[in-house]
């Protein structure tokens, strides 16, 4: 209950700290709108297939959630986490930015989904289950990638660190994920894709648990 | 500089096991019969050679993890030394294992690289090490770079291990015994076979420990070299200053 509170008021704080800079969120939309464009461009009037739409879709999302989680431990100042360590405990720092992150990457996903979609077309059969699973996907990158960035924050050269750890250690989510939105597109049968859920679902808990007992150890340095 | 270490035999029972056993891979792997088969071939005795590679790696690596555990718990630079030497080992079992895969896939495949599940996931999984290695070059501090590479490497062994064994079984795979390809599991791996395999898989296990032990106690003997250098010239500080 005392780290449900305190969980609570610290992602109150994320949200404080958002809302009065915008430009960290204002940045990463920017970013994901400039990516989308791009791709656009670059494929010019030729109509994609179907599974070049999906992975060039993910591809893009990861790229932005890099990023977009990559500040969540290098953004604020040393001697504020300083500060938070002596009033927080590590559980409910991990707990409030996991869950933080989560929401700013589902907002981002969908608004990706939306741009993706009107500039790039939208072959999706299966509506439903292509957004259950952008949403996976969006607390899936950020269970993994804030522990990362959390790991990442403590090297010398983070921003490069962050994106070689956190690529190979997100590619078995990101096969579940290019997998299940292709049977969206396709518009098989849940069924087909729920062994794939449960095994992405599954991964994501694990990552979670994990970052759950080990952050205590990387916040104390 | 008199550094004194305990005094070991050269050679234990275990490092002699592990010389007999690769002798015996060795020569009954090339020389022993092995069944004939379609495609395969004589090409089926690189099942002593590449498949003992990754039982070796995945040995190491979780060796390597269950030291990274250590290390949380009790902060001894031993661990750390062990973790990291065990995944180098590790990763150049991985990286034998893919050339030996990759020789042989040229043979019975037609291709080097063929884009098979189980090729992309041993890659997938190097790059994971790959990441650790070069996380551990970017610390100067020591004690910082053994705690955080050992919270990411227990972060890391569940997913390679995911890696490396539930995705791959998702798809169908080129690999013998996969997809209906003609393998070697259980009744196609006949009695001859198993009497060089399992020893093989020992044999390059234990060798790929014995070099990771020779590694670590080269980084023990760096470590104490550089401590007693370090109070040394300490001592010599001290003593200016109270002279």
């Amino acid at each position: 209950m005392e780290l449900a509170k305190e969980t609570l008021a610290l992602i109150q704080k994320e949200f404080l700290l958002e809302w009065r800079q915008k430009y960290a969120i204002n940045g990463i939309l920017l970013y994901l709108a400039s990516t989308v464009f791009i791709c656009y461009l670059s494929f010019g009037n030729s109509k994609l297939f179907a599974s070049t739409w999906n992975a060039l879709f993910w591809i893009i999302l990861l790229f932005t959630s890099v990023n977009a989680v990559a500040k969540s431990f290098m953004q604020e100042r040393a001697a504020r986490h300083i500060y938070y360590y002596s009033v927080a405990s590590p559980q409910g720092i991990i707990l409030s930015k996991i869950v933080y992150n989560a929401i700013i990457m589902s907002i981002l996903a969908l608004m990706g989904f939306g741009m993706y979609s009107v500039v790039l077309g939208n072959p999706v059969q299966d509506k439903e289950l292509f957004l259950i699973n952008i949403l996976l996907g969006a607390i899936g990158f950020s269970t993994t990638l804030t522990m990362i960035s959390g790991i990442a924050s403590k090297g010398n050269n983070s921003s490069t660190l962050m994106a070689i750890l956190s690529f190979p250690v997100i590619i078995p989510m990101l096969l579940l994920l290019i997998k299940i939105s292709k049977n969206a597109i396709d518009g098989l049968a849940w069924s087909v894709s729920s062994k794939d859920v449960l095994i992405l679902v599954s991964i994501n808990v694990m990552l979670g648990a994990l970052s759950y007992l080990l952050f205590p150890y990387l916040w104390r340095s | 500089m008199n550094i004194e270490l305990k005094k070991k035999s050269v050679l234990n029972w275990w490092k002699i096991l592990a010389i007999l056993l690769l002798f015996y891979t060795v020569i009954g792997g090339l020389l022993m019969e092995v069944p004939r088969r379609d495609i395969l071939n004589e090409s089926i005795r690189n099942l002593y050679f590449h498949v003992p590679m990754w039982f070796g790696m995945i040995i190491m690596l979780t060796i390597s993890a269950v030291a990274s555990i250590g290390y949380l718990s009790n902060s001894k630079s031993r661990f750390d030394i062990i973790a990291s030497e065990m995944v180098n080992m590790g990763a150049i079992f991985g990286i034998l294992g893919l050339i030996t895969g990759m020789l042989w896939a040229e043979y019975t495949w037609g291709k080097f690289w063929s884009g098979d599940p189980k090729q992309k996931a041993s890659v997938a999984g190097l790059l994971i090490y790959f990441g650790y290695m070069v996380l551990r070059a970017s610390f100067s501090d020591d004690q910082l770079r053994a705690r955080v590479s050992a919270v990411f490497s227990i972060l890391a062994y569940p997913t390679f291990i995911v890696l490396i064994f539930v995705l791959p079984r998702l798809v169908d795979s080129l690999h013998p015994g996969n997809g209906g390809n003609p393998g070697f599991n259980a009744y196609d791996l006949d009695a001859r076979m198993r009497m060089v395999f399992y020893p093989a898989v020992i044999a390059f296990s234990l060798l790929g420990v014995w070099i990771a032990t020779l590694r670590i106690r080269i980084r023990t003997i760096d470590n104490l070299v550089i401590d007693k250098n370090y109070e040394k010239e300490n001592s010599v500080i001290l003593d200016h200053k109270v002279k």
